[in-house]
């Protein structure tokens, strides 16, 4: 698998992990411009790590829902073209802009996921949705956004079984958010997340044709 | 007719600008970009992207801003308030019914009885004074009305996890109860249990009454709604799920839609006790 452009393993002390570069956010480790991306606190980092093929080259443009204090956009936004960050509670959000301070590409956004009419009249058709909200209905979050990809886009996202139903099987709760959001896109690639995040499942896909 | 949130906008207006990010709606994106550039918003793509960090930055800061000020002292004097409201209304309308039998001996009773006399023609002076008092009562009802729909706006804004679970009142009175997210944040949650029954709990520690199982928290349905031999149950694992919520409240903010669910399973578990007959 190749990484993106813009992201590399780099070398912190004598451990090897991804990084790209960029203002440091949240105290992670830096090296140079290099900063650490911690898969275990990124679920698109654990991605990565895992090896899935997110079809991400570098350089495109990005609509991330469920940006929360900006940890894994800002990465995102070191090697991507315009970023949209959109998160619905206030109280994260206050990092995202520390964060966004110093990325002119990082557009940050206050905004429901589950409500893209609020949205669109800000954001662009991008190549490729990042997801990671925790609510229940992922794939229903997943569904309505899919107006924003371009038809050979990619979504790229994390469900997290908790968040849909604590008390059933992780499994059982995967298979019927796969189900649900075949009717909209084509799954490239699913893979759990262990060990970075537990009982969270990483899905690329493929908006279907409407 | 272009929906981007820059269409009409003079590109100097910043305040207009902001709002529009705020407020604006499209069904679907748009090459907003490019159309910034021919509609002459922008000089080209880069300036474009400038002023849009701009304005997302000044309009995300101040919708934070908006949201955050609703915090919760604001949140505590609307509940005490509103709570006064409820208290005086309804005795200024005990005492509208008392003086209205005394004189139509037709006395009703509560808000619904006073405004049914404001609304009544008058026929002496006697008539006018009661019915200036039984419109006084109806407006402050109103008032209380008022009061609430503020609270349900702002109380999800405040404290969104514990608003999911008490219901945007009862999450208020728990708030102002220990005065404060803070400190309701701190509290252990066998104290959130019993919020609002301090009276029954200084005499049960002072040794000459059973120790209460529940406050405020009693109006929830999870407590109201469950048999009252399990009541005490049913009070310890909503008061539970209620602290964990309030310390995410104050300290990340983050909402975490999975412990509603996990407080259905449990009370769905102790309500099932029912079924299964005694144990």
């Amino acid at each position: 698998m190749t990484l993106p452009t813009g992201v590399e393993r780099h070398d912190f002390d004598g451990e090897t992990s991804l990084a790209t570069q960029g203002q440091p956010v949240y105290g992670e480790r830096t090296d140079g411009d290099w900063r650490r991306w911690d898969p275990h606190r990124s679920k698109l980092g654990a991605m990565l790590e895992h090896g899935m093929d997110t079809g991400l080259d570098g350089d495109e443009t990005v609509l991330y829902l469920g940006a929360a204090a900006g940890t894994t956009v800002s990465h995102v936004a070191d090697f991507s073209g315009p970023t949209y960050a959109v998160e619905f509670a206030p109280r994260p959000v206050r990092e995202l802009l520390d964060a966004a301070e110093s990325r002119r590409n990082l557009f940050p956004l206050l905004k429901d996921a589950r409500k893209p009419e609020r949205y669109a009249h800000v954001v662009e058709p991008v190549d490729v949705v990042v997801q990671d909200v925790a609510t229940r209905g992922q794939a229903r979050v997943a569904t309505l956004n899919k107006r924003f990809l371009s038809d050979d886009g990619r979504l790229l996202a994390a469900i997290k079984a908790r968040s849909e139903d604590v008390t059933a099987d992780p499994d059982a709760v995967f298979d019927s958010v796969r189900e649900e959001l075949s009717s909209a896109y084509e799954l490239l690639e699913t893979a759990r997340l262990d060990p970075y995040h537990e009982d969270h499942l990483g899905i690329v896909a493929r908006p279907r044709d409407d | 007719m272009s929906n981007g949130w820059f269409a009409g906008l003079d590109p100097d207006d910043d305040a207009a600008a902001v709002e529009q990010i705020a407020a604006g709606r499209a069904d679907a994106p748009e090459d907003w970009p490019v159309q910034a550039v021919e509609t002459g918003f922008a000089d080209d793509e880069a300036d474009y992207y400038d002023r849009l960090h701009e304005v997302t930055m000044a309009a995300t800061g101040a919708a934070v801003a908006e949201q955050e000020g609703a915090d919760d002292q604001q949140l505590v004097h609307a509940v005490r308030a509103m709570a006064d409201c409820e208290r005086t209304a309804n005795e200024l309308a005990e005492r509208v019914a008392e003086w209205g039998g005394s004189r139509h001996g037709d006395s009703g009773s509560g808000v619904e009885y006073a405004r049914s006399l404001a609304d009544r023609d008058d026929e002496d002076e006697g008539d006018r004074a009661l019915r200036a008092l039984a419109e006084q009562t109806a407006d402050l009802a109103d008032e209380a009305d008022s009061l609430r729909t503020y609270i349900e706006r702002t109380a999800p804004a405040v404290a969104p996890n514990l608003s999911m679970l008490a219901g945007p009142v009862l999450a208020a009175r728990l708030v102002s109860l220990a005065g404060g997210l803070e400190a309701l944040a701190k509290k252990p949650s066998g104290t959130v249990q019993v919020l609002g029954a301090e009276d029954a709990l200084f005499a049960h520690l002072k040794g000459n009454a059973p120790s209460p199982k529940h406050g405020v928290i009693f109006t929830h349905e999870y407590v109201r709604g469950t048999r009252r031999e399990d009541r005490g149950s049913a009070a310890r694992a909503l008061a539970g799920k209620l602290s964990i919520a309030a310390r995410i409240d104050h300290y990340s903010g983050d909402r975490r839609p999975e412990l509603q669910a996990e407080l259905d399973e449990r009370i769905e578990r102790i309500q099932a006790r029912a079924e299964e007959g005694d144990e």
